[in-house]
């Protein structure tokens, strides 16, 4: 089956059209939901289009439970900020809540029946140290404890080493950018420190601005390896887009914003994805004078690069390419953190270390 | 169609395609070119609804591991939808991984259910539960009461509808460990064992075809009445005693496995739950002791 012709991609680009959905189609949606992590969305989205009688008991039984699991993790989510607003008050930094944690803290739109693994949170980069102080007074302590994962994430990456909480076991990852400090691409995590909003109830908890959610959310897509999760987080795009798109004034702001900070690329990418796979009614990258400076073909060969990989997200719309592709990317998003000279060595180390029996690998960076 | 109607050859085609078999409230479609597999659902199947196509809950399978393993010592792994949970087994664990990886599909996705960790049974229309720790006699009691005339409806997970708090019953295999597997046999001559699978991580384990009756009615859900907590002591007499509602609810919630994640609904079932229930616990050493002592609980 393509991805394209999914009845998974029917139903997100379309909700709709669940209601003529046959057991044949259902088979699959629970399948490849399941699967891509978007089955708590589809019920969400049939839940609030009033479907829930137009689909048969057992599928719904199922996009409850994953309703339940999002909801979950929603209150487990709010109680960790709340505990980090409380932990970080001494440092008097504001606290941005990246991804997930502030879909679900804020109930942005992607938030309704979304799960996710561990809260990504950006702060500036002078205040690292006090951060991890009083995370650390806090019960947060480093999950990588070897000397070269704590020199790569220290001195190359755009976050400190993992978090997890010592009681909890809840997992934490500590920012001060959004792309690795090697990357070829430099933005301006200080931008976006300055335009994010205030969270009501917080003193010092923020979530990025609309502009910063959808380029740190392209951003995360285009330059790291997560193809596992790649279908999921292009619908996270689609829901913000669809949302903010209300407001005839955001698309340019979002272009302007992207030249701003450097990333015009990964926004070309996801506008381009999102219209091609869930018909999300954002204009042309032509319309917006988004065109890459390497043209048509370079689009083209890249569309197909990620679509391939989005395949990923089940076996039954992985294509003979999806493996190529995912390997193809996955050496894209290391050309793109490190440069060369840093990348071999790195490389070298991870394959070595993988061999060694009985110890992990050295750590594939999650942003 | 009956599992039993299918002919070995015709189910053994089935498996190859995938068996959409019927459990419960659950559809499993299920593919295996694996004999053990084929003889434990040939065996302790037989009674249940299998189907040509429709929606399945779960899409599973077993399968020898292929490479050099295939004949040295060979292993079977079991798929869920394509993804391992499990570590491969060896071969002869094929049919027990089929249903522990049945229970793992539910314990991990039904959501839609309060699941505890319990046997259930039912007798005139009253529903007993039997949260057990391991080692509490629970599966062999379990055993010895659905061959005694009471409808099984699971002997591992009790589900608690969440719309209407009814017990939904599953009416699949029990599971026999060790010297239960003996005391059972011994219990009654109509007890129908499957294979065992020696060595597994739970010793040597065999299932117990439930009877046709409780599968004939997996359909109906039941009442809870009671939560006994049975304990198998040596050389012990019978002997119920009252178990306080406030330490059953406890139990009840420490014995859930998804009563956190449902949050406040999970309360709420769990204190229904045991609101409608009388409580206690349960000391035996004799089976047909035992047996009486629930009849007469149920009657």
């Amino acid at each position: 089956m393509k991805l394209a012709d999914a009845p998974l991609l029917a139903a997100l680009r379309d909700p709709g059209l669940m209601a003529d959905f046959g057991d044949n189609d259902w088979d699959w949606v629970v399948r490849q939901g399941r699967s891509a992590g978007l089955l708590g969305r589809l019920g969400a989205l049939a839940g609030g289009r009033g479907l829930k009688a137009s689909i048969p008991s057992p599928v719904w039984h199922h996009m409850t439970a994953a309703l339940t699991v999002a909801d979950r993790q929603r209150h487990a989510v709010l109680w960790e900020v709340k505990l980090l607003s409380r932990a970080l008050a001494p440092v008097g930094v504001p606290v941005v809540l990246l991804k997930g944690a502030a879909y679900a803290a804020a109930g942005l739109p992607p938030a309704a029946g979304r799960t996710f693994s561990d809260i990504d949170i950006l702060v500036p980069k002078s205040s690292l140290p006090e951060v991890e102080k009083h995370l650390l007074l806090s019960g947060w302590i480093s999950s990588h404890q070897d000397a070269y994962a704590q020199r790569y994430y220290r001195q190359w990456m755009h976050e400190l080493p993992p978090m997890i909480h010592i009681r909890r076991g809840t997992n934490l990852d500590v920012h001060h950018g959004i792309l690795p400090e090697t990357a070829r691409i430099k933005t301006r995590p200080d931008l976006i420190l300055a335009a994010a909003k205030h969270l009501p109830g917080y003193g010092n908890i923020f979530i990025p601005c609309p502009e910063d959610q959808v380029l740190h959310s392209a951003t995360h897509l285009y330059h790291e390896g997560e193809w596992q999760h790649g279908l999921r987080d292009l619908s996270d795009l689609d829901c913000l887009l669809r949302a903010y798109i209300e407001d005839a004034d955001f698309m340019s702001r979002l272009t302007a914003r992207a030249r701003e900070l450097n990333l015009t690329g990964p926004l070309g990418h996801a506008l381009s994805n999102v219209r091609i796979m869930l018909d999300t009614p954002v204009p042309s990258l032509s319309q917006l004078s988004l065109k890459s400076q390497s043209g048509r073909l370079r689009r083209v060969i890249m569309d197909n690069l990620f679509v391939s990989a989005m395949g990923s997200a089940h076996p039954s719309v992985r294509r003979p390419a999806t493996g190529a592709a995912e390997f193809l990317l996955y050496v894209r998003s290391h050309w793109l953190r490190m440069p060369i000279h840093l990348l071999i060595p790195h490389l070298l180390r991870k394959s070595l270390e993988r061999n060694e029996l009985g110890k992990p690998a050295a750590p594939t960076p999650k942003p | 169609m009956r599992l039993g109607d299918l002919s070995r050859d015709g189910l053994r085609e089935k498996l190859h395609d995938g068996l959409i078999l019927e459990t419960g409230p659950f559809r499993t479609r299920i593919v295996s070119h694996t004999p053990e597999v084929l003889a434990g659902l040939e065996l302790l199947y037989s009674d249940f609804s299998v189907h040509d196509d429709g929606f399945c809950d779960f899409h599973v399978q077993v399968d020898r591991v292929s490479g050099p393993r295939r004949y040295f010592r060979p292993q079977i792994t079991f798929k869920f939808d394509g993804m391992e949970p499990f570590k491969p087994l060896p071969a002869d664990h094929a049919f027990a991984s089929l249903e522990w990886g049945l229970n793992y599909c539910i314990a991990g996705y039904a959501h839609h259910y309060l699941m505890l960790h319990a046997a259930v049974l039912e007798k005139n229309g009253r529903a007993v539960i039997l949260p057990g720790d391991p080692g509490a006699g629970k599966s062999t009691l379990t055993a010895a009461l659905s061959l005694s005339g009471f409808r099984l409806l699971s002997d591992e997970l009790t589900l608690v509808d969440r719309d209407d708090g009814m017990l939904v019953p599953l009416a699949r295999p029990v599971s026999l460990k060790n010297a239960s597997i003996d005391i059972i046999r011994n219990f009654s001559p109509r007890a129908v064992l499957g294979d065992a699978a020696y060595d597994t991580h739970k010793g040597t384990v065999v299932h117990l075809k439930p009877s046709t009756e409780s599968v004939r009615r997996a359909g109906e859900k039941a009442k809870p009445a009671l939560i006994v907590f049975p304990r198998w002591i040596a050389d012990t007499n019978t002997k119920l005693t009252h178990h306080s509602k406030a330490d059953a609810f406890m139990d009840a919630a420490n014995h859930a496995f998804n009563y956190d994640l449902l949050g406040s609904l999970g309360y709420d079932l769990v204190a229904n739950l045991v609101d409608a229930c009388d409580c206690h616990d349960f000391e035996y050493s004799q089976l047909p002791d035992a047996v009486q002592a629930f009849t007469e609980l149920l009657g």
